[in-house]
């Protein structure tokens, strides 16, 4: 890994007020950073503030509504900072993200050869014949079939992995520096899921982009990220290499995740479960907030909230029982 | 003799009609679909988007009519079945679907939803329905008193245990499970398998399981019927199958999901293309297009459904020819040693927290 990071993220805080006066913490003290080149998956369940984070990072939440502090360090520009003017300039452009939903994120009423040649004309410039090629190039990059004939066609009239593929297509068309993925292949079936993540993996060995891979799938995380942040109720409770999550994981959601989902490659009799509920995040517990639902709780785990520190080199955890080894060895 | 016998199911659908109502496409959503079922025991049909595996679900409890083809049920010919004896099975054979926020009535408690099978099949007297919605309840792991509730007061965890329940007011002996864990968070969906696979032991209920997840197949089903596009490609044992599956597109599904193990070594069959059309299935067999295994006879000749001595059917003209599938399964071990021990710990202190079963019983703390 290079020493300066494509992107750092500090001490990030995101609070929604509602219309009812509620404040929801959403996202609390969320650091990051990932390396070029390098693919960081963000893990968690519904709620845990994962797309929120990367919707911060892209600068697309409601300014009325959200509260942000801490920093979105990229490129030279801090993200939360930046007039909207430079974020636009960037975004599409050094940054992109992909959605979950290709049926809802394409404009249905313009052709996909459109949609595309306007990011180009936006961000690049030049003639709309050359960024008509371009389009089509890329296109083909996603492996799209006859992509001269299918770029003039609009997008009701592809299949949900084609659009997804698009969608893709689109995100690189300036070579982004920074691919954000909220769960790109969640909508689509497995063999098609498979297609998508080769592509990826593909794309990036040959564009060496930075990429934020967010989803729920730990299978997913496996195979094409490096490094790993699981997220809970707002916060990162662990971080580690990819290898070292999966064998010797050091937070106990991480392990309850693990132990909770059915594997080709394992038998359990009984899958795990984490008992409980997440909690309201209007009023988030005073110590961690895994503490409720944790089989390892002890008392100190519920008055103060517990730091995330380094357990080996590169391996943080958000649990003071950390090595969780000692308790089962 | 087995509780569900289904032989050569058919369903078309009429896609466009032309000026006078005369059918111009149809769309050949189950074409000669046949298995049986025996009691007690878990068929699940695998297969991806529009392979036809709702459709059968729907057919077998005759929400909707076949086109040709039979569906037994202990032994009565369902097809034969009028409007009253129709409603009688419906006892015996229940539904859950996949989307636990829409498959249940926003206007009704929790009680009105359970008390209404009751009081539907009339099977237990007035005074006597609170009572039963509380042993529901319990049963799935709720609280009881949760039973005052509306379905917006509950996760889509609890909503599935919900439907469950319902489900079991009629004490049927066959439920279809549709997707039931495909739209919930990972630690909520060990919670539904677990339930489902307690509850067929308590109460010995045969379940078909609808998922295009083969990870979540393998850990619930007996048997496996995988399906691409109206047809049935495979069927085994599930112990069979996962060990070593024969058709080419069991094998591409099997080896298209990803592994928890960051290190696997296997190789993936990338399928290429799109799935074909069910409106326009390919002429021969169905997979040919994607089939990396094609051969000039697949592209005209349908191949037929064969068993061999184990009652493992593959429909595939190169079942004896093709490669072993050793490269495409996972190998085995993805615990870690480390891994195993965290994860035994983490279940033996949480049971021993909750009572197992009823330790999710609390509704959402955000809802007051």
């Amino acid at each position: 890994m290079s020493a300066s990071p494509l992107i750092e993220i500090k001490d990030l805080r995101i609070r929604f007020h509602g219309d009812d006066g509620r404040i929801t913490h959403a996202v609390d003290s969320v650091d990051l950073s990932v390396a070029n080149g390098a693919t960081l998956g963000l893990v968690g369940e519904s709620g845990c503030g994962k797309s929120v984070t990367s919707l911060a990072i892209m600068g697309l939440l409601p300014k009325q509504s959200a509260e942000i502090s801490g920093a979105i360090r990229f490129d030279g520009f801090d993200l939360l900072t930046t007039p909207d003017q430079t974020l636009r300039d960037l975004r599409g452009n050094r940054l992109a993200m992909i959605f979950q939903e290709p049926m809802t994120s394409l404009n249905p009423s313009f052709t996909i050869g459109d949609q595309i040649i306007e990011t180009i004309l936006r961000h690049r410039g030049g003639s709309r014949r050359s960024a008509r090629e371009r389009a089509i190039e890329l296109l083909r990059r996603v492996h799209i079939p006859s992509p001269e004939r299918r770029i003039d066609d609009y997008p009701h009239k592809l299949s949900g992995g084609m659009r997804q593929r698009v969608m893709i297509a689109m995100a690189l068309a300036c070579d982004p520096r920074l691919l954000i993925a909220d769960e790109p292949t969640t909508a689509l079936d497995v063999t098609l899921q498979a297609q998508i993540l080769e592509l990826m993996r593909e794309l990036k060995a040959a564009s060496g982009a930075a990429i934020i891979l967010i989803t729920h799938d730990l299978g997913v995380v496996a195979e094409v990220c490096d490094e790993v942040a699981v997220m809970y109720a707002g916060e990162i409770v662990e971080r580690a290499p990819v290898d070292e999550l999966f064998s010797a994981p050091q937070h106990p959601y991480t392990v309850g995740l693990l132990g909770s989902i059915p594997r080709l490659d394992h038998r359990a009799e009984q899958l795990a479960t984490i008992e409980g509920m997440v909690p309201n995040m209007a009023q988030p517990p005073a110590g961690c907030r895994f503490a409720a639902r944790c089989p390892f709780v002890l008392d100190a785990c519920t008055r103060l909230p517990p730091p995330l520190v380094e357990v080996s080199v590169g391996h943080l955890s958000r649990c003071i029982r950390a090595p969780l080894e000692l308790l089962v060895s | 003799m087995a509780l569900l016998e289904v032989n050569a199911l058919v369903k078309h659908f009429v896609a466009r009609r032309s000026l006078l109502g005369r059918a111009l496409a149809h769309v050949k959503a189950v074409d000669g679909v046949s298995f049986s079922l025996e009691a007690g025991k878990t068929l699940a049909l695998v297969g991806e988007s529009g392979c036809g595996k709702s459709t059968v679900s729907r057919l077998v409890l005759r929400l909707i009519e076949p086109d040709a083809g039979t569906i037994r049920f202990d032994g009565r010919d369902l097809l034969a079945l009028d409007a009253g004896a129709l409603r009688a099975f419906r006892r015996e054979a229940q539904i859950i679907f996949q989307d636990p926020y829409a498959s249940l009535n926003p206007r009704m408690t929790v009680g009105q939803i359970l008390t209404e099978p009751l009081a539907l099949h009339d099977l237990v007297p007035p005074a006597r329905r609170a009572e039963r919605v509380a042993e529901l309840l319990r049963l799935v792991g709720l609280e009881p008193r949760l039973a005052r509730r509306y379905p917006h007061e509950f996760s889509g965890g609890q909503r599935q245990r919900i439907a469950i329940a319902r489900a079991l007011a009629v004490e049927p002996k066959l439920i279809i499970c549709d997707e039931p864990v495909s739209a919930l968070d990972v630690s909520i969906r060990s919670q539904i398998l677990n339930l489902l696979r307690e509850l067929q032991d308590r109460l010995g209920l045969a379940y078909i399981f609808v998922s295009h997840d083969l990870a979540v197949v393998k850990h619930i089903a007996d048997h496996v019927a995988v399906m691409n596009l109206g047809q049935i490609v495979e069927t085994a044992e599930a112990d069979a199958l996962f060990a070593a599956p024969r058709h080419p597109y069991s094998r591409a599904l099997l080896s298209a999901i990803p592994l928890p193990q960051p290190k696997a070594k296997r190789t993936t069959v990338l399928l290429e293309g799109e799935i074909p059309s069910a409106l326009n299935p390919p002429a021969g067999c169905r997979f040919h297009t994607r089939c990396p295994f094609v051969i000039e006879r697949c592209r005209s000749e349908p191949p037929a459904l064969l068993a061999d001595g184990t009652g493992h059917a593959t429909a595939c003209h190169r079942t004896a020819e093709l490669p072993s599938a050793a490269a495409i399964l996972p190998t085995a071990g993805g615990f870690s040693p480390a891994l195993a021990k965290l994860v035994a710990a983490f279940s033996q202190k949480a049971e021993g927290t909750s009572l197992a079963g009823v330790g999710i019983q609390c509704a959402a703390s955000a809802t007051k």
